[in-house]
């Protein structure tokens, strides 16, 4: 009679997982007994005489999603659940098969879909406006970027060569493209003080970028003979393999100014020290944020994150890239202004809740709920 | 004491301590381990190229498979052959289409990606909720944090003038960011000091016998 009362309640549901690119089926199973040891998923297609066993189901949430790789879309799946008591199995098949179908949109991320519209809009407006009128879009002064100038000349006076250090990203990430025009100032200013200058490389794309950007800086100085092709160098793809032939072309050459600009990993403190070491005035430049208080600590100068990003327009001047600062700049007054409201709404609607209205806390949860 | 009798180990123990004698000053030591360590590891990338993602991801289901789906690959490969343009000064233009391709991509991958986790984590983190104040310490705490996520995003506000409320909100950024930064600095040299132990142990142990 037990027995038949837990076969009776509990229920196994078989549906496409919402939200995926197909190929996965979830099992649910409803009203299950706390007394539940384990419970183990089987299934079969059509024309399967027996069940085979396609995993463990979650006893805390009573859920399994079988993304087997042999699941196929549209094909029927049938599933059958053993619940295992502490003194018997019972079995329960889904009420219906499962088909799995790839969707075209992902309602879970809705949030990012809104976020990118209003972002993309915001950008493409000031890029707009910066192709009308370049001058009339402002961009603060960023204190490392004047350093260039005094950094390569110093370079200059002494008689030593500058050194640019590329990053462990490549060309997809936005650091490296940044510390590309970071690299074109500086390869600018190299070529009118005709002092030498070695670029090193970890990507080989990056490498034929920094040769294109340091062929254009030195035709743009009016220097085109002095471009040397064989200055730009690739040393490994493997990154303390790269740490050690910098390390070791820094005590060698003794480099008068060295820029670290792009994403560094663990090598960044073994980088920055070395060129401390030998003297050089050091202007670094990352997005990552954990390499970020190395560079503070053994650096001169340091492009803070997107700073970095920030610079590259600065020195480009193009309105795509001004515009595209200005619209994040709006974006992140977007961003303060959801954060200024949020932290309204939760503190008033707290202080409501406490004298018995929770309306404007539900708004403020739905609101968390949204990201 | 018990010295290893491998060779390996040996080679290991030495190439490390060719490594350190950087340590001291540039050296001939130094010298044949960097230029040892790059050759290899150019070696290595290649043969791990070749074995991780040419044949598994490309000759294997080009070659063996039997999904018509197969030759979708041959649109990457097509794309991808195009870099080798820059080999040419005629045709070196090419290379702008893989290039194209790998920036579009990454970038439509990680938009999504970086807002969730970046963004409308750091948003959802930073309002203030009623269970954050729970305490007076960590209403406290909850504030500081509002205060320094508002603060340095004001930092990093480029297209005004850091003058007046901005310019006073920009620094006391700034002094948030040096503050975190000295925390991660302190964090990640302890993190740092463990792989040299583990190094120490390699040598004292592995190699030399001297500890257990």
């Amino acid at each position: 009679m037990i027995l038949f009362i837990l076969f009776s309640t509990i229920t196994v549901k078989a549906f496409d997982t919402p939200n995926d690119g197909g190929g996965s089926i979830t099992i649910k199973a409803y009203n299950v007994p706390e007394t539940v040891k384990k419970a183990l998923v089987y299934r079969k297609t059509e024309g399967d005489t027996t069940y085979t066993l396609a995993g463990v189901m979650s006893i805390l949430s009573y859920r399994y999603v079988d993304a087997d790789s042999t699941i196929k879309n549209g094909k029927p799946y049938y599933y059958r659940v053993d619940f295992y008591f502490p003194d018997t199995v019972i079995s329960v098949v889904s009420d219906s098969p499962g088909i799995a179908y790839a969707q075209w949109y992902d309602k879970s991320k809705t949030s990012s879909l809104i976020f990118l519209i209003v972002f993309s809009t915001l950008v493409l407006v000031f890029i707009q406006l910066a192709k009308k009128d370049p001058e009339g879009l402002y961009i603060r002064k960023i204190p490392a970027l004047d350093a260039i100038d005094e950094a390569v000349g110093r370079s200059t006076e002494l008689g030593k060569p500058t050194f640019f250090v590329h990053g462990l990203l490549g060309i997809t990430d936005a650091g490296t493209l940044a510390a590309l025009t970071i690299l074109r100032r500086v390869a600018k200013k190299v070529a009118e003080y005709d002092t030498p200058i070695l670029v090193t490389n970890f990507d080989p794309i990056v490498m034929t970028a920094s040769q294109e950007t340091v062929k254009q800086a030195y035709t743009e100085a009016g220097r085109p003979d002095a471009y040397n092709e064989k200055n730009i160098i690739y040393l490994t793809y493997e990154q303390f393999g790269y740490t050690a032939g910098v390390d070791g072309l820094m005590v060698r050459e003794k480099p008068g100014a060295i820029f670290l600009q792009g994403y560094f990993f663990a090598e960044s403190l073994i980088l920055a020290e070395t060129g401390h070491s030998v003297g050089a005035i050091q202007i670094a430049g990352t997005t990552a944020k954990e390499q970020l208080p190395f560079f503070v600590a053994a650096c001169d100068y340091v492009l803070i994150g997107e700073e970095m990003l920030a610079a590259s327009s600065y020195i480009g001047r193009e309105p795509v890239m001004l515009g595209s600062v200005k619209g994040a700049d709006w974006g992140k007054a977007f961003l303060m202004g959801i954060i200024g409201i949020g932290v309204v709404l939760g503190t008033v609607g707290a202080i409501l809740q406490s004298a018995g209205n929770g309306a404007l806390m539900n708004v403020f949860e739905k609101i968390l709920a949204f990201f | 004491m018990h010295i290893s009798t491998n060779p390996w180990v040996w080679i290991a123990a030495i190439l490390t301590l060719a490594i350190y004698s950087f340590l001291y000053k540039d050296n001939p030591f130094y010298k044949f381990a960097e230029h040892l360590f790059m050759g290899l590891s150019i070696g290595y990338g290649a043969v791990v190229l070749w074995y991780n993602s040419i044949i598994p991801r490309l000759w294997n289901p080009l070659a063996h498979g039997t999904s018509p789906s197969r030759f979708y690959l041959l649109i990457p490969i097509a794309i991808g052959l195009l870099s080798f343009g820059i080999f040419s000064k005629k045709y070196s233009w090419l290379i702008k289409y893989p290039l194209a391709f790998s920036v579009g991509a990454y970038a439509g991958f990680s938009i999504p990606v970086t807002f969730e986790a970046s963004i409308f984590e750091q948003i959802s983190g930073t309002i203030l909720t009623k269970q954050m104040m729970a305490t007076p310490w960590l209403a406290i705490s909850n504030l500081i944090m509002f205060v320094g996520v508002i603060t340095t995003i004001t930092y990093f506000y480029f297209s005004k003038h850091h003058k007046g409320l901005l310019g006073k909100s920009a620094r006391t950024g700034i002094v948030f960011l040096m503050l975190a930064f000295g925390a991660s600095f302190g964090y990640t040299v302890m993190a740092r000091i463990s792989l040299l132990i583990g190094r120490m142990q390699f040598l004292l142990h592995d190699w030399l016998g001297i500890i257990k």
